[in-house]
């Protein structure tokens, strides 16, 4: 691993170098909620001014930019009796996020796993992800933040540089021999020993302002056994069905595909939809039964998947503990507490 | 219609059915219909996939023998009901097209009135209007076969389930509520904005048109499938909305009726809840 560390003017520098030639893409204050705190979003950036690196956290996650909610597959010109298949992975060039936090690579990482490191890649999702310059960035536990208890609260791959603030200067992690080139024609110099002791203070500072966390231990065994537990109902019986929770989720992948025919007949489109396991026809089959039409027993699926078959598959969770689905979820129903309700504990 | 018009398409060499299509209106504003003549270059694809024997706002010939009818507006007078039932019997498909016919959509706001006279004479004055005390959906007189939602319908969705139709493909509806597209569509969630939303509750298929340019949900669409109402009832509390805010919601295109038949009846107002002389 290779350190450096720059002054603050010096990441202006460095964004306009990767924007020049890149469609960059970081946190943007888009406006304020009813209570007065910033909403923020990943947007495409052309002005260093306009990112928010101090950033909380973005309602959505980055997802949109590597799967998108809408996706055209393939699309078919009809000529006759015959046609033309045109098949494009959307990746015109690449892009730059420019200041994703842990839990956000961590997702990607995850997503990864599944879409890249099996049998079948998936092209869509891998000609972006290949296409892509991360700089990560450290941030502020906020109190829906459990990423500590995930193991996602800090990231070991995945990323090309990863920056910390230590007062009026960047501590700089290069992951990648294009971050090492790229990091050259920007003022870095090597740590010094006062460098090396404000990064550990401020780890240490970090590490202390956790407040939300869920207890992992044993927790595929104890949701194997808790699959008829009451409270699965309770939750249940408040969910909406809406989806939002996996909308805004950076690690839910799970889509549908739909074939549509244009009215002039001349074209049609195999588009794939993200979808959520939330939704009363998730689980519906050809023939019209419906394996899941209780919504308890599919907000359940969501916490199995992400906390139980995950983890006995890859030996991790698929859940960040980024805690957007618990701020999203209008019916408020977030990980920490339905975890802890399952363990039979107060929250 | 002429020949040329008349022949059959094909599609990847397949022969596709040609069917014929009649457009009618009951009490509605016939902004759905306008939906289909609103876009010329879709209207030709629209008109070479199916033959259109009654669409008034189209065209003037008119015929009776048509094996699709889209339905437009609600039922409020005596002789509304004796033209759906002879649509009924000629049709082999009734389409209830539009909110107004699927719920009773605006028209159905009279319905919460106490007094139908009191309504009658604000409405109309002193002329002499025949109405039915009540305005009611297509399906509490006739068997409906396809429901298409929306205050107005989205003519994406017409289009789409025209040609599913013509095809022979299954018409495939979104069961979800309108949040999903909403969230697709990377809105704000209104709720956090300090504005109450029917999204969560609504079905989805109108791409969240009215969160996408910041306005609330009112439900135009009707339920969604397994639809928690009740649940929105209490988030609607904790961010601060009164029973009243909600109840207008429910109340104002007729998809949620029973809702807010319960709601009432929660909040101890009379089934009817204005007086109908304030
Ligand atoms: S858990 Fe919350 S966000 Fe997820 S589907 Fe249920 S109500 Fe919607
Ligand atoms: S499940 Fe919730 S907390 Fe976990 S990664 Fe997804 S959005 Fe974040
Ligand atoms: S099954 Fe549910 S929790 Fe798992 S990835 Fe799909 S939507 Fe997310
Ligand atoms: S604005 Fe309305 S439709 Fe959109 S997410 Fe919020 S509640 Fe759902
Ligand atoms: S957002 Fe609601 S009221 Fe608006 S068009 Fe969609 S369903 Fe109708």
């Amino acid at each position: 691993m290779i350190f450096k560390v720059c002054e603050q003017e010096e990441l202006r520098r460095l964004f306009d170098i990767l924007a020049a030639d890149n469609t960059v893409v970081g946190p943007v204050q888009t406006g304020l909620d009813r209570n007065g705190s910033a909403l923020n979003a990943f947007k495409p950036v052309a002005d260093y001014t306009n990112l928010n690196l101090g950033y909380t956290t973005t309602k959505l996650s980055a997802k949109s930019y590597f799967l998108p909610f809408r996706e055209s597959l393939a699309s078919f010109q009809i000529d006759g009796n015959d046609w033309q298949k045109t098949v494009d992975y959307h990746c015109d060039r690449p892009i730059v996020f420019f200041g994703l936090h842990a839990c956000d690579i961590n997702a990607l990482n995850k997503l990864d796993k599944v879409l890249m490191g099996n049998t079948y890649p998936m092209p869509y999702y891998a000609a972006k992800r290949k296409n892509m310059f991360i700089i990560g960035i450290d941030c502020q536990p906020q109190p829906f933040c459990f990423c500590r208890s995930m193991g996602s609260d800090t990231v070991l791959h995945g990323f090309d540089l990863f920056i910390t603030d230590i007062g009026n200067r960047y501590f700089i992690e290069i992951q990648s021999a294009t971050a090492y080139n790229i990091l050259a024609r920007i003022k870095t110099r090597p740590p010094e020993e006062v460098d090396h002791l404000q990064y550990m203070a401020i780890a240490a500072h970090k590490n202390k302002q956790f407040t939300s966390r869920v207890d992992t231990t044993d927790l595929t065994k104890i949701l194997d056994m808790e699959f008829q537990s009451p409270v699965w109902k309770q939750w249940g019986d408040k969910c909406l069905g809406c989806g939002t929770c996996a909308n805004v989720c950076p690690t839910c992948y799970c889509y549908g595909v739909e074939e549509t025919v244009d009215i002039g007949l001349r074209s049609a489109q195999k588009v794939k939809t993200l979808y959520s396991c939330n939704i009363v026809d998730f689980a519906e089959v050809a023939g019209g039964h419906n394996f899941r039409s209780e919504r308890h027993t599919r907000l359940k699926y969501r916490y199995y998947h992400k906390h139980r078959g995950f983890v006995e598959a890859y030996e991790e969770s698929l859940c960040v503990g980024c805690g957007r689905c618990g701020e999203a979820c209008l019916a408020g129903i977030t990980v920490p507490e339905v975890i802890a309700s399952v363990r039979g504990e107060e929250s | 219609m002429d020949a040329s018009q008349a022949q059959n398409r094909t599609y990847l060499g397949m022969p596709l059915a040609r069917p014929r299509v009649a457009f009618f209106e009951l009490s509605s504003c016939e902004g759905c219909q306008l939906q289909i003549v609103n876009n010329e270059a879709n209207l030709l694809d629209f008109l070479s996939l199916v033959t259109v024997v009654n669409f008034r706002e189209a065209m003037t010939e008119k015929s009776d023998a048509y094996d699709i009818a889209f339905v437009e507006g609600s039922v409020t007078r005596a002789d509304e009901i004796e033209r759906l039932a002879v649509i009924r019997k000629n049709a082999k498909v009734l389409v209830a097209f539009g909110s107004c016919a699927c719920f009773g959509g605006v028209t159905q706001l009279k319905n919460r009135f106490k007094d139908p006279a009191w309504v009658k004479k604000q409405v109309y004055g002193d002329r002499s209007i025949q109405t039915n005390d009540t305005a009611r959906p297509l399906e509490d007189f006739v068997s409906v076969d396809l429901r298409i939602y929306g205050c107005p319908v989205k003519k994406e969705e017409v289009e789409k389930i025209v040609t599913h139709v013509v095809l022979g493909r299954s018409i495939v509806q979104p069961k979800y509520p309108v949040c999903m597209e909403c969230k697709e569509n990377e809105n704000t969630c209104l709720f956090d904005l300090g504005e109450p939303c029917l999204g969560p509750v609504t079905r989805g298929g109108c791409d969240s048109w009215c969160p996408n340019s910041r306005f609330g949900c009112w439900g135009c669409r009707g339920p969604a499938e397994d639809a928690n109402v009740g649940q929105l009832q209490v988030i609607m509390k904790q961010y601060g909305f009164t029973e009243e805010t909600l109840l207008d919601r429910l109340e104002c295109f007729g998809g949620f009726a029973k809702d807010a038949e319960q709601l009432r009846t929660n909040m101890k107002l009379s089934p009817r809840r204005h007086e109908g002389t304030k």
